[in-house]
């Protein structure tokens, strides 16, 4: 058993076993959480987030999502979800990102893609391993007209979502450093990983 | 006679888009149905995706040819314009923060950004990608032309499909650009077998967005894009 608090701003990565099971846990509340998951055997098989949307006919992540892989298989499954929803569509935060939404100013803050890039490297994974991954914990609802909103969370402390992988599945997570929208509540706080044989 | 093939040279093409002399043209095919196609295209190149026959659905992928590590990204190219369907100015973006392309015609409105290509998509992808040196861990998620989806509130899909034959999307390239093309059925695409028709691609040289279009100051976010764009080639030059 792993029990580990991830600082606020901080990377974290690990194998979750097949069948085990990964609590991620929204301490303070409020604070989006960036995953990546990959096959631990082959890299090259990794969270798909337009196959996963495809296949369960539905943008949101909740209670029985399946995460699929960029072959349709299953990686893992979403078995308890105290919060409701989730996102796959906004990506990570960047740098670079940060200079569009937020102007050249944010060019040197923390952001996501440095956490996703850095914690990776440990595992041979470089940037073109790097695809659209999931934000727990993070509100993004489309409008009738397209428009996408990152809203307040609907989150809240001590809330947790619980994953069980499928087969042997590598994590990456970057604990966002975002502070210039409500996706942390401006106020980017630890969260805590519980891995369950 | 075969419809489906390149004509070469481009500029014999029989028929350019209005305005676009002949001897501009530097891409002219008719993608067969379930197949792919790929091309390498200087910067300011416009490229015109047309749906001949009312149900193509051409799946594309974008790199800067320059280095292509850097490429497509779908979920910035949704977030940073705050709008999930695909339209007339709607910027293709970068993982650097750059456009790659612009989609500055589109008379379709009927487009995907959210479900990817599947396993048919994926299968001509890793073959074209190839041939450009690009392996499968290079094939990011890839945005459809064509055939549309929508989202409900509660974020189930609603699959509206395609609007009809002879529908175009034009897209202007910011930088040079590898493009991948796929003319394979929609991932949700609900029929059981789903019927899929002829690509016909048209490309001709032309000039990228400059600061004079009203496209550059739509908004901050694209402004800043295009800025990004601009320091990045410049510099290069």
């Amino acid at each position: 058993m792993i029990d580990e608090t991830v600082a606020a701003c901080a990377p974290w990565s690990g194998v979750v076993p097949a069948a085990s099971t990964l609590q991620i846990v929204d301490l303070e509340g409020n604070q989006a959480v960036d995953f990546l998951a990959y096959n631990a055997h082959d890299t090259a098989e990794r969270y798909s987030a337009p196959d996963t949307i495809a296949a369960q006919g539905n943008v949101f992540l909740a209670t029985g999502s399946v995460l699929r892989t960029n072959l349709g298989n299953p990686l893992m499954t979403i078995v308890g979800d105290e919060v409701g929803r989730h996102d796959t569509i906004g990506g990570a935060c960047s740098k670079e990102s940060n200079t569009l939404r937020y102007g050249h100013h944010t060019k040197h803050q923390h952001a996501c893609v440095e956490n996703f890039l850095a914690e990776g490297s440990k595992w041979g994974l470089g940037k073109r391993d790097l695809v659209s991954n999931i934000n727990w914990y993070m509100n993004v609802p489309i409008e009738e007209d397209g428009t996408l909103g990152i809203v307040d969370g609907i989150s809240a402390p001590g809330l947790s979502l619980t994953l069980r992988a499928e087969i042997d599945t590598l994590v990456l997570v970057s604990n966002c450093p975002q502070i210039n929208n409500p996706c942390n509540g401006f106020n980017p706080t630890p969260v805590r990983m519980i891995l369950t044989p | 006679m075969v419809e489906t093939m390149p004509t070469l040279p481009a500029s014999a093409w029989p028929d350019p888009p209005a305005g676009v002399p002949a001897s501009e043209m530097t891409w002219a095919e008719v993608v067969a149905p379930g197949g792919a196609t790929s091309k390498v295209l200087s910067r300011g190149t416009h490229v015109r995706l047309r749906d001949l026959h009312g149900q193509a659905c051409a799946h594309l992928l974008l790199y800067n040819a320059e280095q292509p590590w850097e490429r497509l990204n779908v979920a910035d190219t949704v977030k940073i314009p705050w709008q999930a369907y695909l339209g007339v100015g709607h910027p293709l973006l970068s993982d650097q923060g750059r456009v790659l392309a612009t989609i500055v015609a589109d008379d379709s409105g009927r487009h995907d950004a959210l479900c990817g290509g599947g396993a048919p998509a994926r299968a001509r992808f890793i073959n074209a990608a190839a041939k450009h040196g690009l392996e499968p861990r290079d094939l990011p998620p890839s945005v459809s032309f064509f055939e549309g989806v929508r989202v409900q509130g509660d974020g189930s899909l609603n699959w509206l499909g395609s609007a009809g034959a002879g529908r175009a999307v034009t897209l202007r390239c910011e930088l040079a650009l590898v493009v991948l093309l796929a003319d394979v059925a929609h991932p949700v695409d609900p029929r059981p077998e789903p019927e899929v028709t002829a690509l016909e691609v048209l490309a001709w040289r032309g000039a990228a967005t400059t600061p004079d279009d009203p496209l550059w100051t739509s908004t901050p976010e694209l402004r800043r894009a295009f800025e990004n764009t601009t320091d990045y080639w410049e510099a290069r030059a």
